[in-house]
């Protein structure tokens, strides 16, 4: 057997025992989810209705959240940077929603359309422009001051522009839906199949098109890309872009159920974060399990904790996965 | 990993051998020359400063030690933190506890505090560092960290949650009690000491022989190892004194402004503004630090006024919010951009060209 065969063979290896052992640790979670949330209507000494509730709404909840930690995993996955403007592109993309909405009267989903075109376009140029030199040069703190930077910039141009009040962009839908028990407006019904069809259009967009592998060519080995005749910047570029566009749909889906101000979305960094990390930095079925997971822990949080206190729980289960599976649910050997 | 920053090592030999003594001393020496002479200035300022300058230099002086701090850990360290707010307010906390409710001394409390927050600095990094949790990763970790601390003091009765601490104001001067009267020149006297302080055991550090292995650890971890320094314990020596130098400015701003809140303590903000003035005024450098927080200090307190006053050519800026923070968000990102070793960081190469 030649050096390489026993190298392939020790690779697969290693990823055959990496997935089995991802699988034993989702089976894990399920169990303990499932037990956790038996416990909560067993004894957990709230009524069973609201417990419903909370799960349905934790439900909707995450797969929005999924939404935003897909851009933002998608993003560390193949520049390798940590993009702290998540949240703030968040905010801009529901305001640009909300100003479609003000000035032209426009229905708040058709304006969700014509904000992921120019969300792409900005994290397009703000790539191509700013973070690009400093992504390629290979050092993690240059893109994460950037970030950083902008960050500040959006929110607080926003905040010029639009005042730290709070406004709405009303409803896009009206009524609900009631499932075993569980009022569920359609608005939220509407953001969650919405981020799902996205989250599925993207991996397979990664999967299945050439512009997909050449993403996939980028994020495992940018210098082969690069030999092989792949733009590897373009790449990073479009990869940003996506990222935006993704928050973009978010941000249009959300837009009715929150009301707006300049930092409404900063809290999404740090969620986004969380679920990234739990499920695996730079893996995009996992950032959708993550945020499942975030947002029911969240709203059946809420239930004991009131108010902020079910963050808590939520940097719980995050100081809980760096120290027990730090490479998250699906991740690799690091 | 990390971006190649201006030290003494450019130009020392390699650590773990002997490099000849006076190269190191007379680069010492004249970081300390240069410290004794904004320590003379620092300590004619209050004379000829008004109120008002006076309140904007002690602001300058508390977010100067915060950066200095940052810069200990991040910059010497090659561990990058984006949550000093959890030190800074630890510090800040620690001290409004300690002299709220049990009427300690805020000379101890300010200890006390500088203590907790170098093993709480520790732990957490040593929590990350032990599942190699590197670069960004580490970041926003620390950033986490931070948050959850905010919301844990959100949430307990003991600390206040979202009200805070209010210092209560003696009727007379002590300076066992860290109060005098208004505008007395004192207040602006204990952070310059205090930031002469901090810098004086930055240069000390940096030249010693722990803060040359510090250095080799963090620009080539594995060739610092197989020269055998312990890798974990030069990663964690720059933590604790970040952390502590941090929880120090911590503790002054409590004590300045009778007041301590959750945001004000633990904020994002707080994070930002330990790495605004760092990243302008240079990455790594003993100066840096100093030089970012002179221009980030000033600027936003020149920009407030602005909002509140506009002359009439600029009227429509009349209190809109958000405009000192974005200014200086431009700046980090052309500094990022063109001008990745900061302001002293660029003049220091120019000079040794």
């Amino acid at each position: 057997m030649s050096d390489a065969q026993v190298v392939e063979q020790s690779a697969a290896e290693v990823d055959e025992s990496g997935r089995r052992s991802a699988r034993n640790v989702l089976v894990g979670i399920l169990a303990t989810g499932v037990a956790g949330l038996l416990a909560v209507y067993l004894v957990g000494d709230r009524d069973p209705g609201l417990v419903t509730q909370a799960i349905a709404t934790g439900i909707l909840l995450g797969g929005v959240y999924a939404l935003v930690s897909v851009g933002l995993t998608l993003i560390f996955g193949v520049l390798g940077i940590v993009n702290f403007a998540q949240g703030s592109m968040l905010t801009l993309s529901m305001y640009l929603v909300l100003s479609l909405v003000q000035s032209v009267g426009m229905p708040v989903y058709v304006a969700t359309l014509l904000a992921v075109p120019v969300m792409f376009g900005l994290g397009y140029v703000l790539q191509l422009t700013l973070l690009n030199k400093l992504t390629l040069s290979g050092n993690h703190e240059g893109p994460l001051l950037m970030t950083l930077g902008l960050s500040l910039l959006i929110v607080n141009v926003l905040l010029m522009v639009f005042s730290g009040r709070p406004q709405s962009v009303g409803t896009a839908i009206e009524g609900s839906l009631r499932v075993f028990g569980a009022l569920l407006s359609w608005e939220r019904i509407v953001a969650f199949l919405g981020a799902v069809a996205v989250t599925i259009a993207l991996t397979v967009i990664l999967r299945r098109t050439s512009f997909g592998l050449s993403i996939r060519a980028v994020a495992s080995n940018p210098g082969g890309a690069a030999l092989v005749g792949v733009n590897v910047g373009r790449v990073y570029a479009l990869t940003f872009g996506i990222g935006a566009a993704c928050v973009a749909v978010a941000g249009g889906l959300m837009a009715p159920l929150v009301s707006m101000t300049p930092t409404v979305g900063e809290e999404f960094t740090i969620l986004a974060f969380v679920i990234v990390v739990l499920g695996g930095l730079g893996n995009v079925f996992g950032a959708m399990i993550g945020g499942l997971i975030i947002g029911l822990v969240q709203t059946v949080g809420s239930l004991y904790l009131p108010g902020t206190g079910s963050l808590i729980l939520v940097f719980g289960v995050f100081v809980l996965t760096l120290f027990l599976r730090p490479q998250g649910i699906f991740g690799g050997a690091r | 990993m990390s971006r190649p920053v201006e030290t003494a090592t450019e130009h020392a030999p390699a650590p773990g051998q002997d490099s000849p003594g006076w190269v190191r001393d007379r680069r010492a020496r004249l970081q300390y020359a240069a410290l004794g002479v904004v320590m003379v200035v620092m300590a004619v300022m209050p004379y000829g400063l008004t109120d008002r300058g006076e309140s904007i230099a002690v602001r300058t002086l508390i977010i100067a030690i915060l950066a200095i701090g940052w810069n200990l850990m991040s910059g010497y360290g090659g561990l990058f933190s984006f949550g000093h707010a959890a030190f800074f307010g630890i510090g800040a906390y620690t001290d409004a506890y300690l002299v709220v409710e049990h009427g300690i001394s805020p000379w101890i409390a300010m200890v006390v505090g500088a203590v907790i927050a170098a093993l709480a600095g520790t732990l957490i990094a040593y929590l990350c560092l032990r599942y190699r949790l590197a670069g960004a990763y580490f970041a926003l970790a620390t950033f986490a960290f931070a948050q959850l601390f905010l919301l844990v003091v959100q949430n307990v009765e003991a600390l206040g949650k979202t009200e805070g601490f209010n210092l209560e104001i003696l009727p007379e001067d002590s300076w066992w009690m860290m109060q005098f009267e208004s505008g007395s020149s004192n207040y602006f006297w204990i952070p310059a000491a205090l930031l002469g302080l901090s810098l004086a055991l930055v240069i000390a550090f940096t030249h010693s022989r722990t803060g040359q292995r510090v250095a080799a650890v963090r620009d080539d971890e594995v060739a610092a190892e197989s020269l055998g320094i312990s890798v974990m314990r030069h990663r964690l020596v720059p933590v604790a004194l970040s952390c502590m130098i941090s929880a120090v400015a911590g503790a002054y701003y409590t004590q300045y402004y009778f007041y301590v809140g959750p945001q004000q303590g633990f904020g994002a903000a707080v994070s930002v503004e330990a790495i605004v003035p760092a990243v302008i005024g240079g990455i790594g450098t003993v100066w840096g630090p100093v030089v970012g927080a002179l221009v980030v200090g000033p600027l936003a307190e020149l920009i407030t006024e602005l909002l509140r006053s506009p002359p009439d050519s600029l009227s429509f800026l009349q209190g809109l919010t958000g405009l000192d923070v974005a200014v200086y968000a431009v700046l980090l990102i052309v500094i990022v951009r063109f001008m990745p070793r900061g302001i002293f960081g660029t003049l220091q190469r120019w000079r040794r060209r």
